[in-house]
């Protein structure tokens, strides 16, 4: 059986370097959207404690709203749970509009009106 | 303060599937919002999604407006996630935050946002291994597994905000994801990336190849000189002027400037590593 795609915000909470009013838009879109999603404070911080959640995340595919593709995919092969080539896309909050990254990550959920 | 690396994992699950009432979608945003400014991390639960789907181990907080009473603590079938429930039917936000602090003090988990993660982060697609990083980092950052890879060993060591072993990187292949501007970010390598990132390890090169054998050297040729003309205060001007020139063109904050071993304890340190390895 296939494995249900999962959403996963990082809020970048420990740097400025994400424009806040991005997150703050993606965030508010997300949690209207009545979609189950994951956001984490820092996906750096969870990286460098090798937080096993992020293995259950690399487990299967998943979309990401965080920073750059190439950044967020060493951070999990850091915490030892690296990426599948495959199903997975990552949003760049730092470079992206907050309405390009959602409407990415919603593209085929079902999302409440 | 350094990373809990072996602190037991601790997540809030905010369910609003069958059994309970969904909050306000701007009360779930900003009931979002402020758990995450405080560093926690939150699985939204929506129909269809299984609350043990949220960790594989650890405490889970399962936050909601239930319809039936809950019991306060339950456990997944392996017994690997604890699961403590808590009603939310009549608090606000700043109250929910509140209880969300209560139980994780209770539970003992570590307190969140407690350390700054600024560390660095291996690109192995670009990495080949000749380890700069190593013999440059003062702060025993890295170290060499024991397939003699190069990796990241003591990520709490790394000094906040300093990217200055990536400087020296001749692929690229150390990102600091919080850094300012790219490719150090994270952002895609350029062809001029890499030209400007070898002109610097050239610039390095021309000192004498090891730029610490080129302040020593330096430090040597200043100590002969000012030795005769007895003249301390030029020297520690000069010395001055080169770990400013070193500081800038690194980025390197000040106080790690003014943290620098000797190039003794760095070159021991290498050799340790490198001895280790091969164990």
């Amino acid at each position: 059986m296939s494995q249900p795609l999962r959403i996963l915000y990082c809020h970048c909470a420990y740097a400025q370097v994400v424009p806040p009013e991005t997150k703050a838009a993606v965030l508010r879109k997300l949690a209207e959207s009545g979609v189950a999603f994951d956001a984490v404070a820092d996906l750096c911080e969870m990286s460098a404690k090798r937080d096993p959640s992020l293995k259950q995340l690399a487990g299967g595919p998943v979309k990401i709203a965080a920073c750059y593709p190439r950044a967020v995919r060493w951070l999990f092969n850091a915490a030892e749970a690296p990426l599948p080539d495959n199903g997975v896309e990552i949003c760049n909050m730092r470079t992206e509009s907050a309405e390009q990254v959602i409407s990415a990550l919603l593209e085929g959920q079902e999302v409440s009106s | 303060m350094k990373p809990a690396a072996t602190a037991p994992i601790f997540r809030i699950a905010l369910y609003e599937a069958a059994g309970s009432q969904p909050l306000n979608t701007s009360d779930r945003a900003d009931l979002l919002s402020a758990l995450l400014e405080k560093g926690y991390a939150i699985t939204c639960i929506r129909p269809g999604r299984a609350v043990t789907n949220s960790i594989s181990e650890g405490r889970l907080l399962v936050l909601g407006r239930f319809d039936e009473q809950k019991p306060a603590e339950a456990e997944d079938q392996g017994g690997a996630v604890k699961l403590h429930f808590r009603d939310i039917r009549e608090l606000d936000v700043p109250k929910i935050v509140q209880l969300v602090d209560q139980v994780r003090g209770e539970l003992r988990a570590p307190e969140p946002r407690s350390w700054k993660p600024w560390f660095p982060v291996i690109d192995y697609g670009r990495c080949t291994n000749c380890m700069q990083c190593l013999s440059f980092c003062l702060f025993d950052v890295y170290g060499v597994s024991t397939e003699g890879k190069i990796r990241v060993q003591k990520a709490q060591n790394c000094k906040t905000d300093c990217p200055a072993c990536s400087r020296v990187c001749p692929e690229v292949a150390i990102l600091f994801p919080k850094y300012k501007s790219g490719p150090i970010n994270g952002d895609e390598v350029k062809q001029e990336d890499l030209q400007r990132e070898k002109m610097k390890v050239d610039i390095s090169a021309l000192l004498g190849g090891d730029i610490y054998s080129a302040l020593r050297q330096r430090s040597e040729q200043a100590k002969q000189r000012f030795s005769k003309e007895r003249d301390e205060k030029r020297a520690l001007e000069e010395r001055k002027k080169c770990l400013a020139k070193l500081q800038e063109a690194l980025d390197i904050p000040p106080e790690v400037m003014n943290a620098l071993p000797s190039a003794e304890q760095i070159q021991a340190k290498t050799a340790a590593a490198m001895a280790n390895s091969s164990d």
